[in-house]
């Protein structure tokens, strides 16, 4: 069994294409929408795709406590989407991550599905699915931070941070200071980052 | 992972993330939709040469949540009883299209041989062969005292192995395919097993595994262990002459009222299953607030759905041994 | 018959040699280069090392019975490849060689087969059951003079009856030859016990099981008067044991097969049945000291315990599967490198513990000669320098199953003569006139 992390991009090779502040101001941007959408953040669910999107839904968790004053603990999740992935036999094992549902639970709830990257689309019908077998949520929708084009399946973001037009030959790659030390978003060639592009 | 043969070969890295993926696929036994589409299409066969209901109920319950088709095949009754070998049994299984097989066998080594040969190319999962391995059960256990100690502590048992645990394990070692996985994986994550068993029912050469051996059960328990585990005694070594009756046996190593009063406050007593109340397991031990008995059967399921999903999961191509 | 002129042969080793072989004889043996050829075919063996030819003193043919497993034809086959020209068959055939008729049987097909001398074993007991003795008497006169007695495979493990039977072959100066193991303490047994069992949980065959009987056994041989071998000798216990009873001057003679002086317990780790035999592989201790007292003359010969087996029973499970390995054409490469490429014993060494000590031990006419004029033309010439990687599927015994497959060896059979007549010709079989009627 052998984990196979996302291979460390050649500094040469990467472009970065949104800085710290940029990633901040993007995440303001859509936590406003949010409020904005859910009539102030009412019966909200915040649920962060492992891994990245986990710390991104706490940002925006912590953004909206400010705005609304509701305590980002009580709307604030994860949804592992790996036992539901169609690629299980295509790429090296993943090992799951845990779920996490707030305390409310998803039922009725707006849930917005958090994850840094949108691409092919199969990840969110993954973590579709994986919601469906939590609960019956009256509203689910999308934020990512980048949406990369070149989707697979009908589906699209509700929130955006940035639309980014790539190459299939690049690979986007979100870096956070929770999990690699600072933030911003590189574009580097694909064959350095096989397996983290998705 | 390929296959689980035994837990002399699991490494604690490989150890600890059955464990931290058992921990993930307990959750989804807890909610209300059990089912998980993780192994969809995919054939798991329970090859049981065999009975043992509940690790073959274990395993199903697994497969059927990972939403595997499962094939119960038990040699008994089947073309095996008949003098079919095992590797024309294993060629059918390959010609059936099984991607994992969950093998039980009264040979020690069975499913090292699946494994090893060109017979079949499924995952092999080792059910218990022989007196050799059972190294779900191993995990199981690891699983229940993990969570025991990290529930102690107020931390989530995620990530972590059994440091310094001391965990005493009782009863026929020399017949127990359960201790010996249990000695080597709880070794791996950092627990000090002590083995307590009469000296006729330890294997010859036991000196070198990597435990403590002790022939006095009060002893061991006086060094305040945090889990004591009580091996089955099978009848048919009452009349092997291992020891001099069932009484005796009982007073020296069963785990009585008495004993139970010299355990420390937190410490919890586990038991493969099934039990033989009275001779190595007293009804109170049995049915006390520190049994985990239950739990361990619980755990059973959570541990085989992570090891199902561990060896057929990932492309073969990035498969480590 | 052809006769044949070996052009400086190392005589034991030795000096280059030229050998002349003519109507069944050494006709003369002299200094390397000066005999000339006249009508004879010449041998040219430069670098290679003369030998009497071979003799095993423990090999199983399996027929009749189990011809699937090997045959007479087949068996004495592979033992020519190997440099044999003599072999003691064991008596667990089905049916049991217990009688004269069922000796007089494998004695009659060896001398058709041509290949080697087959001398059969004959069984202790009625049915090898450790019960009754069988006809050791009709045995010893039968036309196969059997010499040699043993129930191999199981011990004689009753005290009186083993007595009664190391009493009885004296009257034909016979020998027991038991297969040393305490049938009690070897139930279920599957391999040796120890480290290795232990944590393969696998049921052990302790060593104890074997140094038991042959304690018993010299003690008993000593207090009758009589012969004793015992077999495949695989502990250091025993090894302790025979060098004792020997120093008493018990008439005790010990053999020990190449496997045993290779191959350890750690190999069962793998739970691969080709490695499963009896008595089993022990640990690198037993190995360091059965190669010792083969050096030192505690254990005085080489036995192969030839077991072939068909395929199937080697592909299954370790507890169903057949103890046994074939060994007739893997001994003397296994003997070269465990003994003689390790300084442990010369090939005048090999020479007597390989063909002197074994044929006389089973009383075997005209085998275990000194390479001599006027000795039988018993001949095996074997390359030292060469080096062969095992493989059994090429091996012209039809078991497959060798310990040693995909195993690099030193030394390769190159020329064998048997009575006179090449039996192998640059390592392979020369099917000669009367091997040529045998196989049709």
């Amino acid at each position: 069994m052998s984990n196979t992390p996302a291979d460390a991009a050649q500094p040469s090779a990467a472009r970065e294409v949104l800085t710290a502040a940029e990633i901040d101001r993007a995440l303001t941007r859509i936590a406003h929408e949010i409020v904005e959408t859910t009539k102030g953040g009412q019966d909200l669910v915040l649920l962060g795709i492992p891994s990245r999107g986990v710390h991104l839904a706490a940002r925006l968790a912590e953004k909206l406590e400010a705005i609304t004053g509701r305590p980002a603990a009580e709307i604030l999740g994860s949804l592992d989407v790996t036992l539901y992935r169609d690629d299980l036999r295509h790429s090296a094992t993943r090992t799951p991550a845990p779920t996490l549902v707030p305390p409310a639970g998803v039922d009725a709830m707006t849930v917005v599905l958090v994850d840094d990257v949108l691409y092919s689309g199969r990840t969110i019908r993954a973590a579709l699915d994986a919601l469906n077998d939590l609960g019956r949520p009256g509203i689910v929708r999308l934020a990512v931070l980048v949406d990369r084009g070149h989707r697979e399946l009908p589906i699209r973001a509700d929130h955006v941070g940035k639309n980014l037009p790539t190459s299939k030959n690049e690979s986007v790659r979100v870096e956070l200071t929770e999990s690699d030390g600072a933030d911003r978003v590189l574009i580097t060639d694909r064959a350095e980052t096989k397996g983290s592009a998705l | 992972m390929r296959h689980l043969l035994d837990t002399v070969h699991l490494s604690r890295e490989d150890a600890i993330r059955i464990l931290d993926v058992a921990e993930t696929m307990s959750d989804v036994s807890g909610r209300e939709v059990k089912k998980l589409p993780a192994l969809r299409g995919r054939t798991v066969v329970n090859l049981f040469f065999e009975d043992s209901t509940r690790t073959r109920i274990s395993f199903e319950a697994a497969a059927k949540r990972l939403s595997a088709d499962v094939i119960n095949f038990s040699a008994k009754g089947s073309s095996v009883s008949k003098g079919e070998s095992l590797k024309d049994t294993a060629q059918t299984l390959q010609a059936i299209g099984a991607d994992a097989v969950v093998i039980r066998h009264p040979a020690s080594g069975a499913a090292q041989r699946l494994a090893r040969t060109d017979w079949i190319d499924a995952a092999i999962v080792n059910a218990g062969d022989g007196t050799h391995a059972h190294p779900t059960q191993a995990l199981l256990d690891a699983l229940t005292l993990r969570r025991e100690l990290a529930a102690r502590a107020g931390v989530d048992p995620t990530g972590r192995g059994l440091d310094g645990a001391r965990v005493v394990i009782v009863g026929d070692v020399l017949h127990s395919r359960v201790a010996r996985s249990d000695v080597w994986l709880m070794h791996t994550l950092g627990a000090r097993v002590t083995l307590v068993a009469p000296p006729t029912l330890l294997p010859v050469g036991v000196e070198t595994w990597p435990c403590d051996v002790e022939y006095n059960l009060d002893a061991a328990l006086a060094t305040g262990p945090d889990a004591v585990m009580m091996l089955r005694v099978q009848a048919e070594r009452m009349h092997g002459a291992f020891f001099p009756s069932v009484a005796e046996y009982s007073r020296r190593w069963g785990l009585n009222e008495h004993r139970l009063g010299l355990l420390t406050p937190e410490a919890i007593i586990m038991h493969p299953g099934p039990m033989n109340r009275g001779l190595e397991i007293s009804a109170a031990a049995a049915d006390s607030p520190r049994s985990r008995v239950l739990a361990q059967v619980a755990n059973g399921v959570a541990v085989r759905m992570a090891v199902l999903y561990l060896v057929l999961s990932g492309a073969p191509s990035t498969e480590g041994a | 018959m052809t006769s044949y002129l070996i052009r400086n042969a190392s005589l034991l080793g030795g000096e280059a040699t030229d050998l002349l072989l003519r109507d069944g004889l050494i006709e003369a043996v002299a200094a390397g280069g000066t005999l000339s050829a006249g009508d004879a075919e010449v041998i040219e063996a430069e670098g290679l090392v003369a030998l009497p030819g071979l003799v095993d003193p423990h090999t199983h043919l399996r027929e009749p019975g189990r011809e699937d497993a090997e045959t007479v034809e087949t068996g004495t086959r592979a033992a020519a490849k190997g440099g044999y020209t003599a072999v003691a068959a064991m008596a667990n055939s089905l049916p049991v060689a217990d009688t004269a008729g069922v000796v007089e049987q494998v004695w009659g097909l060896g001398r058709e087969s041509g290949w080697v001398d087959v001398h059969p074993v004959g069984a202790v007991t009625v049915g090898l059951e450790g019960k009754a003795l069988a006809e050791l008497g009709a045995m010893a006169e039968s036309r196969a003079q059997v010499r040699m007695f043993s129930d191999d495979g199981h011990c004689v493990s009753d005290p009186v009856l083993m007595r009664r039977a190391l009493e009885y072959v004296k009257a034909y100066d016979g020998v027991v030859a038991q297969h040393a193991q305490e049938p009690r303490l070897t139930e279920g047994a599957q391999m040796n016990e120890g480290i290795v069992s232990a944590e393969l949980g696998l049921p052990g065959w302790p060593a104890v099981a074997e140094e038991a009987i042959i304690a018993r056994d010299v003690l008993l041989t000593e207090h009758v008067g009589s012969r004793l071998h015992v077999c495949h000798v695989s502990t250091a216990g025993s090894v302790e044991i025979l060098r004792w009873a020997k120093a008493r001057g018990v008439n005790v003679t010990a053999e020990v097969t190449p496997h045993h002086l290779l191959l350890t317990d750690e190999l069962v780790r793998e739970y691969d049945p080709v490695y499963k035999v009896n008595p089993p592989l022990r640990t690198a201790a037993d190995v360091e000291a059965l190669r010792a007292a083969v050096a030192d003359g505690t254990i005085d010969c080489i036995g192969t315990d030839h077991a072939p087996h068909p395929t199937e029973a080697k592909e299954c499970e370790w507890a169903a599967a057949a103890m046994g390995m074939t060994g007739l054409e893997t001994a003397l490469p296994v003997v070269q490198h465990a003994l003689v490429d390790t300084g442990l014993i010369t090939w005048e060494d090999v020479a007597r513990i390989m063909s002197a000590t074994p044929a006389t031990i089973a009383r075997m006419e005209g085998q275990g000669r000194p390479l001599a004029a006027g000795e039988p033309a018993n001949v095996t010439l074997v390359d030292p320098s060469a080096t062969t990687v095992v493989n059994p599927d090429t091996h012209a015994t039809k078991g497959r199953n060798s310990p040693y497959r995909g195993m690099s060896l030193p030394g390769a059979v190159s020329h064998v003569f048997f009575q006179g007549k090449q039996t192998v010709r640059g390592g392979e079989l020369v099917h000669s006139s009367t091997a040529a009627k045998a196989e049709a």
